[in-house]
């Protein structure tokens, strides 16, 4: 099926701005960065992690524990479908008692967050898990939400968000596309 | 790619194919590690094992595979089916796939059985060995170990040593590991090969020492004692002068190289019992590494064959 570019919402200099943003928002509701992990959701959420944890060890001056997680283990949806290039899940750290900073793109319909609550669940209890997303899209269909959000973006149920980031695609950007 | 589709030899697997499930037993192997051993993946299939034959790690561990994948196992053995009672195999399968089970993982006594099965119903099988003939994710497995060794398949040299004639382990395995880039060589004397041995293509020799110096991989079979409906070979002390790996074969081994064996071994036969128990052996034998490898790859092919795939 044909993709169309729509608009571009976010460019590389709005993207910096937003994730610097977080980074001080996150800094301010946990006042300070001590109990503070990080775990990016597979892809996108990786990079986009690592630069918020980046954010706050030049902020604060100390080293952000990050994780990777691939939720496709713990889809809702098999046996209808499943991606065939899953990512490794490596989260080198103990994760009891602690603030858990949860990093995805785009919050969608809130099905891969759910699954990641049930993934982290699964590697122990922390105190809290916050989600930080560079978008929210809307069109929810479980009661979830993010902690910290990029940008709102609404969107029609055949549009979609792309989101590009540099550490992966080459180059930074969101844009809105549909499909025709 | 493999999603619906049964395993019934090494080569029903392309090479790109191998690829992706031993891609996927690494994700699965970070899964065993966890505190909790357990995703729900496959919540809501139903896996039947079907073993016709005595199997120890290979049962347990495709019951394992699938307990870690959330899936529910029913265990069928065939010394205490209805089978006893004279209902037929292709009677005893139905049953089984009326109970509504998503796949069959067999195991039996005689070659070409599961091709018969397979043509006769439309669930997904996989082959967890049939006679003399092929036990394709042992190979898997066994590419596995050797590929997290050392990192690469090309250009290593594999020697295949012992009871080739009866052994569907090395059926499946010289033809996989050939596939992948493997240098392949067997080590038996002719009493202990097939008449048409020379269709693999691979060189043969006679004697381990011939090779123990310079391969990277030592397989030994092991040898089928419940296979051989006469005796065929001598006796154990001429299979200990040219094939079992002893302390003093073990020190001419290639540095770096490594053992396996399908299990289970027979002490003093294929492995020395000093190897077997000894320190000498240090990280050589890959023994239990294989057994632990054997879940995650099995979980791999259960987690391929039941899910759908996206389009990437």
């Amino acid at each position: 099926m044909p993709i169309k570019e729509k608009a571009l919402v976010m460019g590389p200099e709005d993207i910096v701005r937003v994730l610097k943003r977080i980074s001080h928002e996150i800094l301010e509701r946990n006042k300070g960065c001590q109990n503070l992990v990080f775990v990016g959701i597979q892809k996108r959420g990786i990079p986009l992690a690592e630069r918020i944890a980046g954010n706050i060890r030049d902020l604060e001056n100390q080293i952000m524990p990050l994780g990777k997680l691939d939720i496709s283990f713990y889809r809702d949806d098999i046996g209808q479908k499943i991606k065939s290039d899953i990512q490794v899940t490596d989260i080198p750290f103990d994760i009891k008692d602690k603030d858990i900073i949860l990093v995805d793109d785009v919050l969608f319909t809130g099905r891969t967050i759910r699954a990641a609550l049930d993934a982290i669940m699964d590697m122990g209890r922390p105190k809290t898990i916050q989600l930080v997303v560079l978008v929210d899209r809307g069109h929810r269909e479980l009661p979830i939400r993010a902690d910290y959000a990029g940008k709102n973006i609404p969107t029609s149920l055949d549009e979609f968000i792309d989101v590009k980031v540099r550490e992966i695609d080459g180059q930074d950007k969101v844009t809105i596309c549909s499909k025709q | 790619m493999l999603t619906g589709r049964s395993l019934l030899r090494s080569d029903d697997l392309s090479v790109e194919e191998i690829g992706l499930v031993l891609k996927n037993a690494d994700l699965f192997m970070e899964v065993l590690e966890r505190k909790v051993k357990k995703v729900p993946t496959l919540r809501g299939k139903t896996i039947a094992n079907i073993f016709f034959e005595p199997s120890t790690r290979t049962r347990t561990s495709f019951e394992l595979a699938a307990k870690r994948l959330s899936a529910d196992v029913v265990n069928f053995a065939a010394s205490t089916s209805s089978l006893k009672k004279g209902e037929s195999i292709i009677d005893t399968i139905d049953t089984i796939i009326s109970l509504k089970v998503n796949l069959l993982v067999i195991r039996h006594g005689h070659s070409g059985v599961l091709n018969f099965i397979a043509k006769h119903i439309k669930v997904p099988i996989i082959n967890a060995g049939d006679g003399k003939n092929q036990h394709p994710t042992q190979a898997l497995l066994d590419a596995y170990t050797i590929k997290k060794k050392f990192g690469t398949f090309s250009g290593l040299k594999v020697a295949i040593v012992g009871d080739f004639l009866n052994s569907r382990v090395a059926r499946s395995n010289v033809e996989l590991f050939s596939r992948v880039g493997m240098e392949v060589m067997i080590v038996a004397p002719p009493m202990l090969l097939p008449s048409d041995y020379t269709v693999l293509g691979v060189p043969v020799k006679t004697a381990i020492d011939q090779v123990i110096d310079h391969v990277d991989v030592v397989y030994m079979l092991r040898m089928q004692f419940e296979r051989q409906k006469r005796k065929l070979y001598p006796s154990i002390e001429e299979y200990n002068r040219f094939l079992t790996l002893n302390s003093a074969r073990l020190q001419k081994m290639k540095k770096g190289s490594v053992v396996l064996h399908p299990g289970p071994v027979n002490r003093g036969i294929e492995i020395s019992e000093e190897v077997m128990d000894g320190a000498a052996a240090g990280n050589r034998i890959l023994i239990p590494d294989q057994v632990t490898h054997g879940v995650a790859i099995r979980m791999a092919l259960l987690y391929l064959i039941l899910s759908q795939q996206e389009e990437a």
